[in-house]
């Protein structure tokens, strides 16, 4: 295996140069940088502040692991856990989440893969990175003047009337990220309709491009009702209006119904994207074009669409009718049929390939181990009359980080690595990749697995103490989270490193199929010298060709 | 440390049931996780690159294999829902013989009251072998009343009663949580529910000093506290426990149907009396005037309670 690896790598990176001219030496300068219309200058702007915001959100993470070691109150206080899972869970989902993968990989190649020379509006593009930034220094500047403790879901009356925190700060801060996604979708959505070069017809998209399209149509058609649902708790806060407290005329499940409708629906925001890198990665990887590309195409739009309907699933115990709850149940078991076709279509892609296993597949091949686990752990909280034994207790916490640490995080680290040469233009240790995916892989599992039984067991979430029955299993969780925190830490000094030092990667290091893998890299400031004609099927790979390539250069190993 | 259950205690008739469905759901979940894990695992040491193997013409498709991993998960998806349906139904229907306990949450306590009035605080006894049901409020915030080992909780809200119900079946004592995070000290406000064997529940329902210390300085009744409020609070001018006066008299009500001024019926349970005691002009009994005042942010939830254990207690 290692040797496939470095052979394939020294095959295709030692002869390539570095290029004269790219995206990033087009201009020099701080001004350059910021004031920027290039979609690959503001990618790499939202990768480092995005990468920030993850460094910090698990910083928080590290403090509740830490805190959770023992039963007792003993490291932090009852008041500093609460903001920290809070600011944990407002910095990862609205600043980390969220925009992570459409932000970064979306915008670096949606406009190369459809053949464009940018998105459809740059300038909004440019506003959008801006409108994130200034979401998150609001939301940063919330948790230095003292912190946020209402959780990331704001629920009133507490956030509305009791709470003695920065809220209307915090909530501003979010208010304000969701205009970047929203014009972040937009920009999207027309590039995609409006901006294929010829010959790039729907059914030649890469896959990356269609879960983005279905992405942004949920960025686009949910993102501006949890502005309203802050809006709306911030009249309250300030004015007293009474919408979500009883005390004063309102209804808090109102509130619950409003910010699940999009809440629900985000996390497609989170997961669409990392199908989309998945579907690209095991083609490449396998050789071979993804298996059933129309049904994984139009299964991105199942889930953007059935998603919209499905949010009651997280108010079973919140004193909604049964009935709602009845028919929220049977929406939530059918929006679980498209993961399960991506899942299959997936596997099958391997199915008389041509594979090898360099970093980015290893990290493809854990997000699908991580996502049938979490997708199918869905389906017990979506199943009414279990989901009122284990709504709110660390069974949800386990499930959802399965869905967006081993689903949307291992989709980021699996576009970081294979898309880290064309961005940076250099090869990055593969050796060291594979390891910090291994490790990431088992850290992964010893925290998030004990999460299921203690959540089984009873313990609630957002607990500083607990009872000590629960003790073993975060025990177990904690010891994990030390593990995975290795492996996160690993990337960010061999990237670093190859930013520098990396071998020059040449157009395209891993021989794969797809229009971003005909321009240099980094690309240059407009992608291709001239408009590009495609005439190829997407993922037009050919694994027996693969074999005798391989087997010209390598011979068989058996 | 050393000692790591799998599964809660179960002590309610649900029990059972809910974590035999668990236990399906987790054989469904093996089933397809060893399946994609095997694919995954065949494929990958079979098409491993440089490794000899019949590759030719790959397909790209097939439609009768797209209908099976639909037709498939779909089938189990639906019998899940079937299934989990019925327990839910289960859950949140009592039966039509149960024993009432009130309960009311607040920033950072569980306070309840026995069906003979008594207090608890962040305790409660139930026999074995009876069907018990919480009404819950919420004197400020969201919580959640949950019992791991019955498997059952339900969220408690400000300004509404909310229930739930269960028959537990083994003597014990078992974990009480909040569930619902509501602020400082959620993870202090939990407490132990007790269960009892009929006969010695009688004999602590039997104990007379129990409810003192859980009173906070009243009586330790709430019928007895809900009728010195009733004083209080001068209700009783106006509602006379003797005759029908300017309104409507209290003796029996507590079940009863009444005819409202608009024609329509309602049954005065504890939703209707909380409400009239908040918003009296919203359901007027018909022949009544609308002149009762609102006791709106007069009295607290838990005096709500007593009003309402007192009333009930009028025969």
């Amino acid at each position: 295996m290692s040797g496939t690896t470095t052979a394939t790598q020294t095959a295709t990176a030692s002869t390539a140069t570095m290029p004269a001219k790219h995206f990033m030496n087009a201009k020099y300068g701080l001004k350059s940088w910021l004031l920027t219309r290039d979609h690959k200058r503001i990618a790499v702007l939202y990768l480092i502040t995005v990468t920030a915001m993850f460094a910090l959100g698990g910083i928080y993470a590290a403090l509740i692991r830490l805190e959770l070691l023992t039963p007792g109150g003993d490291f932090l206080s009852a008041d500093a856990y609460n903001k920290a899972f809070s600011a944990h869970g407002i910095i990862m989902v609205f600043f980390f989440l969220l925009p992570s993968i459409p932000a970064i990989f979306g915008n670096f190649l949606i406009p190369i893969q459809v053949g464009a020379k940018d998105l459809a509006f740059p300038r909004i593009n440019l506003l959008s990175w801006y409108l994130y930034v200034i979401g998150a220094a609001l939301a940063l500047i919330a948790i230095v003047a003292g912190g946020v403790d209402t959780g990331w879901t704001f629920y009133p009356p507490y956030s509305s009337q009791y709470s003695q925190s920065h809220v209307l700060l915090a909530g501003l801060g979010v208010f304000i990220a969701g205009f970047s996604s929203i014009l972040t979708g937009l920009n999207f959505v027309v590039t995609i309709h409006k901006m294929r070069a010829p010959g790039m017809t729907w059914f030649r998209l890469p896959l990356f491009v269609w879960a983005h399209y279905a992405t942004s149509l949920i960025m686009l058609l949910g993102t501006p009702v949890v502005a309203i649902t802050i809006l709306l708790l911030a009249v309250e806060r300030v004015f007293g209006v009474g919408i979500f407290d009883p005390a004063i005329g309102g209804d808090p499940v109102l509130f619950q119904h409003l910010f699940w409708f999009y809440s629900h629906p985000a996390v497609y925001i989170m997961i669409l994207p990392a199908m989309g890198v998945q579907s690209e990665l095991v083609a490449a990887f396998a050789r071979r074009r993804v298996f059933g590309y129309s049904f994984v195409a139009f299964s991105s739009l199942a889930i953007a669409i059935i998603g919209f309907v499905v949010w009651g699933h997280h108010m079973f115990v919140s004193g909604q009718s049964m009935y709602a709850g009845l028919v929220f149940s049977i929406l939530t078991m059918l929006v679980a049929i498209p993961s399960a076709v991506k899942a299959f279509n997936w596997a099958m892609t391997m199915y008389k390939g041509s594979i090898s296993y360099e970093t980015p597949m290893l990290y493809a091949i854990g997000f699908l181990g991580l996502f049938v686990i979490g997708g199918l752990t869905g389906l017990f909280l979506g199943a009414m009359g279990l989901d009122i034994h284990l709504h709110d207790t660390y069974f949800v916490v386990a499930h959802f980080h399965y869905i967006m640490v081993g689903g949307a995080v291992m989709g980021f680290m699996g576009a970081l690595h294979f898309y880290w040469p064309k961005i940076s233009g250099r090869m990055y240790p593969d050796a060291w990749g594979r390891l910090s995916a291994l490790i990431i892989f088992i850290g992964f599992n010893l925290t998030f697995f004990p999460q299921f039984i203690a959540g089984y067991l009873g313990m609630p979430r957002r607990y500083y103490m607990y009872d000590t029955d629960f003790h073993f299993w975060n025990l177990m969780s904690s010891a994990g989270a030390s593990v995975l925190a290795v492996g996160y830490i690993m990337p960010l000094f061999y990237m670093a490193w190859s930013w520098i030092y990396g071998k020059p990667a040449g157009p395209n290091p891993w021989n794969a199929k797809g229009l971003e893998w005909t321009t240099q890299s980094p690309p240059t400031t407009f992608n291709f010298d001239e408009t590009p004609i495609w005439n190829e099927e997407a993922y037009d790979y050919d694994p027996e060709e693969s074999e005798a390539e391989y087997e010209k250069e390598f011979g068989t190993i058996n | 440390m050393w000692d790591f259950p799998f599964l809660p205690e179960q002590a309610s008739t649900f029990a059972g049931e809910v974590d035999a469905f668990y236990f399906a759901l987790v054989g469904v979940t093996a089933f397809f996780t060893i399946a994609i894990y095997a694919m995954i695992w065949v494929f990958s040491v079979r098409y491993r690159r440089g490794k000899k193997a019949n590759r030719s013409n790959p397909p790209t498709h097939n439609n009768f294999l797209e209908a099976v991993w639909i037709v498939i998960p779909l089938g189990i998806a639906l019998a899940i829902f079937g299934w989990s349906a019925k327990i839910f139904f289960d859950l949140r229907t009592p039966p039509q013989d149960v024993m009432e306990v009130h309960a009311i949450g607040k920033q950072w306590m569980w306070k309840f009251v026995n069906e003979d009035g008594k207090y608890e605080v962040n305790e409660l006894h139930v026999p074995a072998g009876r069907a018990v049901q919480v009404k819950m409020i919420s004197q400020d915030v969201l919580h959640d009343l949950y019992f791991p080992a019955f498997r059952t909780k339900q969220d408690v809200l400000p300004g509404r009663y909310t229930t739930l119900w269960f028959e537990a079946t083994k003597p014990g004592t078992y974990h009480m949580f909040c569930a619902e995070y509501c602020g400082l000290l959620h993870s202090g406000m939990i407490g132990k529910i007790h269960v009892l064997k009929p006969e010695d529940y009688d004999t602590w329902l039997a104990d007379v000093g129990r409810s003192a210390t859980a009173s906070g300085g009243g009586s330790g009744n709430a019928i007895v506290d809900g009728a010195q409020l009733f004083e209080e609070k001068v209700c009783h001018t106006c509602h006379k426990t003797n005759q029908a006066a300017i309104a409507p008299s209290l003796i029996g009500l507590y079940g009863s149907e009444e005819t409202l001024a608009d024609g329509s019926t309602v049954v005065i349970d504890d939703a209707y009396i909380r409400e009239s005691i908040i918003d009296p002009q919203a359901k007027i009994v018909a022949g009544y005037q609308a002149n009762m005042p609102t006791y709106k942010g007069q009295v607290s939830e838990e005096q709500i309670v007593q009003l309402i254990a007192y009333i009930k207690s009028l025969k």
